[in-house]
């Protein structure tokens, strides 16, 4: 069966992937950011996952409001990234993991989940730019099954379903009939608005205390509706729904699971960043 | 909806039908091609669209609060801001009734606060929909 090793959180902003374009990294104002990466690099050239299955948020690239799924899996063999209106150069395609995408989307749907399933899809930097940050040099040595999970119109789903969503993402991989290792990434968060005469708007509080929740109490945040999250954390802060989804992937591993970096830092753009990771002990 | 949030308009289906033809023009911009037909005529581009007239006076404004309250999505409003380069910050500024390095200022504040004052929010100060300093439709 495949191994699920453990699990990554990482925020993403369109400027990040400016920055590294124009190699920033260094720069005073991108240096507390970048520098929470090198940990998160090295556990991931350690332990070397095959696959990586993403909860991110589509920006408007691969979704329209025309159809607008809750929630959508990947079950391409190529993903492209493209351009969402801002220039930035895009990044090459990503191998799918066709064998898992069905492996998960079969799963999900014995699980009552009604979900939508997409043999084309382009991913966006919420989709790309962590890995561009897990590995700088080069292109990322993993194939991808993306899940994406609407951020853009309401009524968003609940916490408590996304984490059951990430649940049932844990035990399909966990049922996989494979020998590689599968690694679960969160793409977003944290608190930040950017529309509104509360843009701008960030929770340090809030956010230092999710970020802790994870670690021995994950199903915390699922107390809070999504309107009360972007209450809490702003409107984009909301995002930290794939956090917990990649949080509940692990959860079936109980007490295994063991918090290996974290990283804060406030301001990129308008966000509050944040960088968590995970590994499931053997 | 019910939950107002202070200075927040939650993308509803209320907001998702009033702004469907506004944000499907701002999703066109994802291609580079469209960037430069608007550009080249920007009332033909939102005759095209469909655009209300009260969308159409939004876009020309270029003012972030206005498109809002006419339907945009901040994700395809994005769009349309970057024609102008103009960034998430910019945006912020405008918004709030800032200048960019006051924006910069108040962002890079949360980093020293202990967070309290954030959690003192409390719930339905301002009416969600309501715009400050912004003209009723």
């Amino acid at each position: 069966m495949a191994q699920l090793i453990g699990g990554l959180a990482s925020s993403h902003i369109p400027a990040i992937g400016g920055a590294i374009h124009k190699g920033l990294q260094a720069d005073p104002y991108w240096a507390p950011f970048f520098a929470g990466y090198p940990p998160v690099q090295k556990w991931l050239a350690e332990h070397k996952p095959d696959v990586m299955v993403i909860f991110y948020n589509d920006h408007g690239l691969n979704f329209f409001l025309d159809k607008m799924p809750t929630f959508a899996v990947g079950a391409a063999a190529r993903y492209d990234n493209a351009d969402e209106g801002w220039g930035i150069p895009t990044l090459p395609s990503f191998q799918g993991e066709v064998d898992l995408s069905w492996q998960i989307i079969n799963h999900l749907v014995a699980k009552d989940f009604d979900i939508v399933t997409c043999q084309e899809m382009l991913v966006d930097h919420a989709c790309t730019l962590p890995l561009k940050l897990f590995w700088p040099e080069g292109e990322a040595p993993v194939s991808i099954v993306p899940v994406n999970i609407n951020t853009v119109q309401f009524p968003l789903p609940s916490a408590k379903r996304c984490y059951a969503l990430g649940k049932a993402v844990g035990e399909a991989i966990a049922a996989w009939d494979s020998d590689k290792k599968v690694a679960v990434l969160a793409s977003g968060g944290l608190s930040h608005q950017l529309d509104g005469a509360r843009a701008g708007f960030i929770n340090k509080a809030f956010d230092l205390q999710f970020m802790e929740s994870l670690v021995a109490n994950p199903e915390w945040a699922t107390q809070f509706s999504s309107l009360e999250l972007v209450e809490k954390t702003g409107t984009q802060g909301v995002e930290l729904l794939m956090w917990l989804a990649m949080r509940a992937a692990l959860s079936s591993a109980g007490p295994r699971v063991k918090e290996v970096h974290r990283n804060y830092h406030i301001p990129i753009s308008n966000t509050a960043t944040g960088l968590m990771a995970f590994e499931v002990a053997g | 909806m019910t939950h107002q949030i202070e200075g927040t308009t939650p993308f509803d289906g209320e907001q998702a039908r009033k702004g469907y033809a506004l944000n499907k023009m701002c999703f066109s911009f994802n291609e580079a091609a469209n960037r430069t037909a608007f550009q080249k005529d920007e009332e033909a581009y939102m005759a095209q669209f469909g655009l209300t007239e009260v969308q159409k006076a939004a876009i020309r404004s270029r003012q972030v609060l206005q498109l809002i309250e006419a339907g945009g999505n901040v994700y395809y409003l994005a769009k349309f801001a970057g024609i102008f380069g103009l960034d998430m910050q910019d945006i912020g500024a405008q918004q709030t009734g800032m200048s960019k390095d006051e924006f910069k200022a108040k962002l890079k504040a949360y980093a020293d606060s202990n967070g309290l004052s954030s959690l003192g929010l409390t719930r339905g100060s301002m009416p969600g929909r309501g715009l400050p300093g912004q003209a009723g439709q």
